[in-house]
Formats: structure tokens, C-alpha cells, sequence
């Protein structure tokens, strides 16, 4: 698995075969990253659970938070870790001892631990790292567009009226994907000190 | 799916653009509208807070600009694009986001004679301070580092001599010195050199030329090729440090690989305010639609008439990479295989009188200060475009008192030809 760049199918079909996101380090603030990708993604139609022992007793969005995965109490699709690399591993070594495990780990923007990714993978699991899954959503049904971000995608089909708690398709033509000279630069400046 | 991914040509056609989603009009609507309605307050407060995508503005974005943005993004191979009024307004909202005063950047000697002022004289009352280097001696960017240098600054394919520039070898010093290299892509276009195939970070574009194609509206872009580290050093604080108009958003960590856009949309565009008229963005949109057919015909056209002047008794010398016997050719068929462009310029054995005399007695190339038309156009660079430099600059910018700069058209190149050679015998 080349976790510096992933084809648009493999994503793809991430975010159209889960239904339930653990979204561990969930913040309450409504101007927090974690906040409005867990809006947006609730908006999306996805059965969103908050993780963050800091805020038990309190809800986001009408869901209460959870202090931990294990506490979930029921089986969930995917688990979105919005934590800083150095915290991923023992959320991954908890997500494995669920039963049933859950069938992603997603790492956010900015969060990559390649140990606990293949750990993760031993497992039978798919793992993203260093995305972001609202952006990735809006990028493949187009709606990202709006800012003039390359969705690396085509259609020739009218598109939809967004509306609210709507599954947009995910199926427009591949234009890029995978690996980009870019993309392998990217990833390259960023292993090299300066 | 298939794994068959599109070529050049055909993202040209369909880029950025979907049958309208309420009337299922195929061609891309000119939303000439300056403002949005949102849905509810909540809405409103998202869009405003960069928490979701949106139309609010259309200073701060509009759906018909948003086609031509992601097009051209898809053409350049980057990560998303921003579109102004000019290829002017792309440099200020570029560099905005990258220097406070008293820092620097490096720019290539061989410019565009109007970014040669806008360095030299406009940035510095912004104290942004440039620093100039020789875009055929490597070297010469490398000396010019200092620990405030924040950006380096060329063209791919250099107005007005049509000269090539190395992008690699400047990629390498930028590497090495940590800072982000931008490509002016005008004069190449995407259909003749990809900058950011060959390390550049950064594209931006006068669409006023090639890329519109036509003569008829100004604008100007800005690309992210998603490949520079912001976080590194804490060098940009715009798109590193808590944003306060943004209740704090780390644009870096928000926006990953497409930040710079975002920058340049939310803290350039927003507050400097040089928008694109959708209107433009349309007309723009419809002549990118054709540019491979158009970059074709310019560049067999520039290499017809390029040979022609060669061989005729009253030129001195022609500047076109695309001659086997020009300095450039070795770079030209090393970035730009396709054709090394349709701008170049040539020098007459009469000097500047007759330079002045061929533009008067030409009667199909228009005498105008433009490059890029489906026209062909001649000027003088050393009496208008370059006319602020003193003589030496002139000559290091390629734009001695005996040249001519041609930009060859579309049109039949026997023509053009025949036009040439009654005005030179003239
Ligand atoms: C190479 C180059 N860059 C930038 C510009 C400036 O573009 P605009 O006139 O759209 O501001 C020009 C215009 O001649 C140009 O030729």
C-alpha cells in the first residue's frame, strides 16, 4: 500500500461502503477542524459517535461523546483519528481489541504513523493517512469545486442539487489519482530535512 | 471503472465543468451575480468560517470562475487554482502570501517588462524586496540567497525574447534554499510546458494571452502544486500562524495540500480585492476549450515565419528557441517538444529607425502592447514595453533599441510571411 498517494478507488470506496465514523478527538468548538468535519460528514448521512474523554456527559450535534472507543458499546465502520502523529498507535492497538474491529482507520490531515498503519493492515484493516475525509468526499462528488480545487474527476452527467443529509455519488471518471509527479515530490520534500 | 486516464485535449473540453445542475445547460452559465442567498444562519456562519464550500461572494468566489480555476489546476497538474483580474493581480496576491516587509525574493533578469516595474518599483513600497539573478547562469540565484529570501520568481518561456529557462536547475537552488519557485506559464501555456512536472511550486498566468487566446479579456491565475511543505520552519506565518480573522485556522493544517490556494482566496483575494468578471471567466473558459488546436498553429506559424526572417537580407540576427541554430533549441526541445511557443523577437541591420519603420508598414500584424492574440502582433519593445529600463537593463531583458517583438496568430502563415517581406523591402 503506497500511503503517499491513493487512487481515487480506493478512497472511493472507503466513503461509499462505510456507514457508522468513530471520530476519535472530536472537539465541541465550533471552529475546530474536528467540529465542522463532523458536522459535515453527520450532514452526509454518516452515523458520527464522538471520542474524547474531555467532554463525557456533554453531546456534539445531539450525539454524546464517548470517552473511548471501547465504550462505543456496538460495531462501527471506521475510525477517524483527529490526534497529532505522536498519539495514533494506542487508539489503533484499542480499535484492535474491538470485536468486531472496525474496517478503517482514517488519519487526518496532517497525521501520519506508518507503524501503526501497518499494524492496522496486519489486521485485515484499510488505513488512510494525512487526508481529510470531508475534503476527500467533496473532492469526488464535485461539491469541492466551489473553490476551485482540482477534484481530479470529470463527468458529462447533470449534477445533483446538494440538500441536506444527502449521499452525493462518488462516481465520476477518474482524471488523476494515485501517484502525480507532484504527489511524489510532495512526499519526498517532506521525508527530507532541510 | 477503467484505469484510462484522459489526455491533455480532453480535459481542455471538460475540466471543472458539469452539465448546470438546475437547467442542464451544457456549456458553463455566466453567473454574473455578485451575491449568493444561504440557506439559514447556520449556513451563512459555515461559509464564513471556512467550514464549508461555498458561494458567498463573488470577490471571494463565483461558480463560473470555479470552472475555469479547477480547468486550469487540472491542466497545470496542481492541486487547485485561483483566478484574478490580471496576471498582474496573481503576482501581488502570490507574493502577498509569502513576504512581510523587509523580506525578499529572487526574480530572473528575462521578464515580462511590466513584472520588471512591479518589482522593482511597486513591491517596494510594500517593502518586499527583489533581488535579481541571470536566468542562463544557475549560479547567479544561488548567490542571491540570503535568510530572507522567501520565494524565487522566473518565466518558463521568457518575454519578449521567447527565451527557455532551465526550471529544473532553479527548482534545485529553491530546494535547496527552502522557499517555493513560481512559474509565469504564459508564453508556454500547460499545453507546451508543465512547470510543475519540473519542480516549480507555483504557476501563475496572465489568461489575458494563449490561454483566453482571443484578445478580448484580462484575467490571471494563480496554481498550487501541492508540493510545498508550509509547516517547515515557520517561515510563512500567513499560512502558519492562527489565522484571527479565521477564529484561528492554521491554513496549513486546515487545508493541506491545496493551502496556498486557500491563502491566496481567503487572506489575498478577500482583502486586495482584484476579482475576475465571471463574464471574463467565461469567455476565458470558452478559448481554453480550443488551446492544443491554437498552440499547434501558433507554434508551426512562429517556426515558418522564424525561418523566414532568418534568411532574409535585412535581419541581423531572430531569437526563437525553435531554430536548430538558437542558444536556446537544446532547452526548448529538452521542456517544450511540443513547439517552443509563437513570441519571439529579431534585430534588423537598420537598428532602431528601422524597427520603427517595419511596424508602420506592416498592414496585417496589428502594432499593439498584447502577446497571445489569435492575431499576430508586432511591437518595439524598447519604445513601450520596456521603455522604463535604462538601455543596459534593456539589452539584459532582451529588449535592445534594434528589436522587434512578434507574436504570431493563427492565421495563414504565407500570409504573414508575405506581410513581413513587403514591409521589410518596404
Ligand atoms: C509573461 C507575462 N506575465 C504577466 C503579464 C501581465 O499580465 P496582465 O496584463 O494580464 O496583468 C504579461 C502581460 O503582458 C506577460 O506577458
Amino acid at each position: 500500500m503506497n500511503h503517499d498517494a491513493y487512487d481515487d478507488n480506493y478512497i472511493r470506496s472507503i466513503l461509499n461502503g462505510v456507514k457508522s465514523i468513530a471520530m476519535v478527538g472530536a472537539s465541541p468548538v465550533n471552529v475546530r477542524p474536528s467540529y465542522f468535519a463532523f458536522k459535515y460528514l453527520a450532514q452526509r448521512g454518516y452515523d458520527m459517535i464522538p471520542v474524547n474523554p474531555g467532554h463525557v456527559g456533554k453531546s456534539l450535534l445531539g450525539k454524546p461523546f464517548v470517552a473511548s472507543l471501547s465504550d462505543i458499546g456496538h460495531p462501527v465502520d471506521m475510525i477517524d483519528i483527529f490526534r497529532n502523529s505522536s498519539h495514533i498507535m494506542p487508539v489503533v492497538d484499542e480499535a484492535l481489541t474491538l470485536s468486531p474491529p472496525p474496517k478503517v482507520i482514517w488519519m487526518q490531515l496532517g497525521a501520519r504513523d506508518d507503524a501503526a498503519a501497518e499494524k492496522a493492515e496486519a489486521a485485515g484493516l484499510k488505513v488512510v493517512m494525512n487526508r481529510c475525509p470531508k475534503i476527500e468526499y467533496g473532492r469526488l462528488s464535485s461539491e469541492i469545486s466551489w473553490m476551485g480545487v482540482n477534484s481530479r474527476t470529470l463527468s458529462s452527467k447533470r449534477a445533483p442539487i446538494p440538500t441536506q443529509g444527502m449521499r452525493l455519488s462518488l462516481n465520476r471518471m477518474s482524471v488523476g489519482g494515485g501517484a502525480t509527479t507532484a504527489s511524489d515530490r510532495a512526499a519526498k520534500n517532506k521525508s527530507e530535512p532541510t | 471503472m477503467t484505469d484510462r486516464l484522459p489526455g491533455f485535449s480532453t480535459l481542455a473540453v471538460h475540466a471543472g465543468a458539469q452539465p448546470d445542475p438546475t437547467t442542464g445547460a451544457r456549456v458553463t452559465p455566466i453567473y454574473q451575480t455578485t451575491s449568493f442567498v444561504f440557506n439559514d444562519a447556520d449556513h451563512a456562519a459555515s461559509l464564513f468560517g471556512l467550514q464549508a464550500f461555498g458561494n458567498i461572494y463573488t470577490r471571494i468566489g463565483n461558480p463560473t470562475t470555479a470552472v475555469l480555476e479547477e480547468r486550469i489546476a487540472a491542466l497545470e497538474g496542481g492541486t487547485a487554482a485561483l483566478a484574478v483580474a490580471s496576471g498582474h493581480a496573481a503576482q501581488v496576491v502570490v507574493l502577498q502570501q509569502l513576504l512581510m516587509p523587509g523580506d525578499e525574493f529572487i526574480a530572473a533578469r528575462k521578464l515580462y517588462g511590466g513584472s520588471i516595474n512591479q518589482f522593482t518599483h511597486a513591491f517596494k513600497s510594500f517593502g518586499w524586496n527583489v533581488a535579481w539573478a541571470d536566468p542562463d547562469d544557475i549560479g547567479s540565484f544561488e548567490r542571491a540567497v540570503t535568510p530572507r529570501t522567501k520565494a524565487i520568481f522566473i518565466e518558463s518561456i521568457a518575454n519578449p525574447a521567447g527565451s527557455i529557462t532551465d526550471i529544473e536547475g532553479i527548482a534545485e537552488v529553491a530546494r535547496r534554499a527552502g522557499v517555493p519557485l513560481i512559474v509565469d506559464n504564459t508564453l508556454a501555456t500547460p499545453y507546451l510546458i508543465r512547470p510543475i512536472d519540473h519542480g516549480a511550486d507555483i504557476v501563475v498566468h496572465s489568461l489575458t494571452k494563449f490561454l483566453g487566446g482571443h484578445g478580448n479579456s484580462l484575467g490571471g491565475i494563480i496554481v498550487d502544486g501541492g508540493t510545498f511543505d508550509w509547516s517547515k520552519d515557520n517561515k510563512y506565518p500567513m499560512l502558519n500562524e492562527p489565522r484571527p480573522e479565521y477564529h484561528g485556522i492554521r491554513i496549513q493544517e486546515t487545508f493541506g495540500n491545496f493551502a496556498f490556494a486557500i491563502a491566496c482566496r481567503v487572506l489575498g483575494l478577500r482583502d486586495l480585492g482584484p476579482a475576475i468578471s465571471p463574464f471574463n471567466a467565461f469567455m476565458i473558459l470558452t478559448g481554453i476549450e480550443t488551446l492544443p488546436l491554437r498552440m499547434q498553429k501558433h507554434c508551426e506559424n512562429a517556426k515558418a515565419v522564424a525561418e523566414f526572417l532568418a534568411g532574409h537580407s535585412a535581419v541581423a540576427s531572430v531569437n526563437y528557441a525553435g531554430l536548430a541554430s538558437d542558444k536556446y533549441n537544446k532547452l526548448a526541445r529538452k521542456y517544450a517538444p511540443k513547439g517552443a511557443g509563437a513570441v519571439f523577437t529579431f534585430s534588423l541591420r537598420g537598428g532602431y529607425d528601422a524597427g520603427v519603420n517595419l511596424v508602420s508598414n506592416l498592414k496585417l500584424f496589428s502594432h499593439l502592447a498584447n502577446v497571445g492574440d489569435t492575431r499576430s502582433l508586432v511591437i518595439h519593445p524598447a519604445s513601450t514595453t520596456h521603455s522604463q529600463l535604462d538601455d543596459a537593463a534593456k539589452v539584459k531583458s532582451g529588449a535592445a533599441p534594434d528589436v522587434v517583438r512578434l507574436s504570431i496568430g493563427i492565421e495563414d502563415k504565407e500570409d504573414l510571411i508575405a506581410d513581413l517581406e513587403q514591409a521589410l523591402s518596404a
